[in-house]
């Protein structure tokens, strides 16, 4: 009797070797599909379960995880690039150059590099903005808005960094008058301007250091903090829905009358419904 | 409720949501069914589904977007060539604009440090918990306030003659005001609207609606040593 490829799949999934691999078996109870979550060291961040009302697109309009398909993106081109790519003065132009006319693909590879970390930018501030909005950042969840607020700042500094590694004119500019901001900073300011940049001007140091920055240190950096990010979602009781929302917290002032209670931690969102 | 069963069955049967549950609930027992649990979906695989439809729609579109339009590249650096104007990445454009106008201790140091400083405080101040409409309650003493904050914010912008940011701060104020002076029980939906929103909307509202405006005139609207241009004449 011919299996259906579902019927394989659900096979594969039953034989030793897959559930050595993912631990979670076959089945499709409540019980297997959490434990596909549970049982697995990357998803086990998320929540087994979601509340439906926070799925729809109006709620987040998906915008962490828009944010996040971004960074995936960027890990995804940003590593074949690195093998075309020599951190150095004037190789660098000449490897970016090649990028565009010689390799094959290479130009699309930048080009889906360069839009995507424009889009990761973007995509950071309005998730920032539409946490905002909907007040999510309330208690518990206070500390992974900072999380968050952190991972606004890698971000505008992976994108920072790399913008120097073309070593164009538009870079060099750029990323001179950038740092020169930081020569601002009162009592230190030059200090941190030669640390930024291995030199007193950009040059071959300073596009040595943006590019150990770009492609390890703030990656890494940003991976450690969206772990904690994802997994604080879990741990502060899911993604943000409830009852101490704006309007629900208008509405009970106005039944009781008076001032609007705020939602504690000792009293759970579900609690205070 | 005179019914002579004694006991309610219910069904749930959708499988994508939840698996089939037969409940029976008796009525002698009476079962204290804690109210207001929520719908709630398996995470595998209904939601990890979901997001990763989300991320390729983002990602046909960036692709897409990629073949269509090239990266820019200009020629090789040159530290003795100076371009004009020399812009920052686009994201640094708004607080470029707040160089022209102010020391860079104060648009490249001190205001972007608020601005942080001030993003990482927002969940540890109870005026951002707050949902109450700005102007319900203590309406003459906040009306007071209101106005000695918008008119000390507005002359010193008008004093380093920062018009960039004066303009969207006058239209803030001018919004602010209609907000003050609407009712939450108002016919008009957007006037009720207004009337409920809380202080941190409005300052929220007023950084975004600034961030958007000096970034989009420092990335079209600045030429040649800072000047103003509009986007079609070109450089």
């Amino acid at each position: 009797m011919a299996k259906t490829v579902n019927q394989r799949f659900e096979a594969l999934r039953g034989t030793h070797v897959w559930r050595s691999i993912f631990r979670s078996g076959i089945g499709s109870s409540t019980l297997k599909r959490a434990l596909a979550i549970q049982q697995n060291v990357f998803l086990h961040l998320f929540y087994t379960k979601v509340r439906t009302r926070i799925l729809g697109f109006s709620a987040t309009w998906y915008l962490g995880a828009l944010t996040f398909g971004t960074f995936l993106l960027l890990v995804a081109t940003g590593i074949p690039l690195m093998l075309y790519y020599h951190p150095s003065v004037p190789q660098a132009y000449a490897d970016t150059k090649d990028l565009q006319f010689v390799v094959s693909s290479g130009l699309f590879l930048r080009n889906l590099h360069r839009w995507s970390a424009h889009a990761m930018v973007f995509l950071v501030f309005a998730h920032m903005f539409k946490v905002f909005y909907r007040g999510a950042y309330r208690t518990p969840r206070e500390f992974n808005w900072v999380i968050g607020v952190i991972l606004l700042l890698i971000t505008l500094l992976l994108s920072y960094t790399g913008y120097l590694l073309p070593w164009d004119q538009l870079a060099y500019w750029a990323i001179t008058v950038g740092s020169n901001i930081a020569s601002a900073v009162p009592l230190f300011g030059n200090k941190i301007h030669f640390l930024l940049l291995g030199g007193n001007a950009v040059n071959a140091n300073a596009l040595l250091r943006f590019y150990v920055l770009h492609c390890m240190i703030l990656p890494l950096t940003a991976i450690f903090f969206l772990a904690i990010h994802f997994w604080r979602i879990r741990k502060d009781g899911g993604l943000y829905t409830h009852s101490s929302e704006p309007a629900v917290l208008r509405t009970q002032a106005a039944n009781a009358g008076g001032n609007p209670g705020i939602p504690t931690s000792a009293a759970t969102p579900k609690e205070a419904q | 409720m005179a019914d002579s069963k004694d006991f309610i069955a219910g069904v749930d049967s959708n499988a994508k949501k939840a698996p089939r549950r037969i409940v029976f609930i008796t009525r002698r027992t009476s079962a204290q069914v804690k109210a207001e649990t929520e719908d709630e979906i398996q995470t595998f695989p209904e939601v990890l589904f979901r997001a990763a439809v989300a991320i390729e729609v983002l990602a046909v579109l960036l692709v897409w977007i990629s073949l269509v339009f090239n990266a820019p590249l200009e020629g090789l650096a040159d530290p003795s060539h100076t371009p004009n104007p020399a812009k920052a990445p686009w994201y640094f454009l708004g607080l470029q604009e707040l160089l022209h106008y102010f020391p860079p201790v104060v648009a490249g140091v001190l205001a972007p440090s608020l601005v942080v400083i001030a993003l990482i405080v927002i969940p540890y101040f109870r005026v951002n918990i707050e949902a109450e409409g700005l102007f319900l309650r203590d309406r003459q003493q906040r009306l007071r306030i209101f106005y000695l904050v918008a008119s000390v914010l507005s002359l010193f912008l008008l004093a380093f003659k920062v018009y960039a940011a004066l303009i969207p701060t006058l239209i803030m104020v001018g919004i602010m005001l209609l907000a003050a002076y609407s009712s939450p029980q108002s016919p008009s939906v957007f006037r009720r609207y207004l009337a409920n929103r809380p202080l941190s909307y409005w300052v929220m509202t007023w950084f975004l609606f600034e961030l958007v405006v000096l970034t989009a005139i420092g990335t079209f609207f600045r030429g040649p040593g800072w000047s103003w241009i509009w986007p079609w004449q070109g450089s």
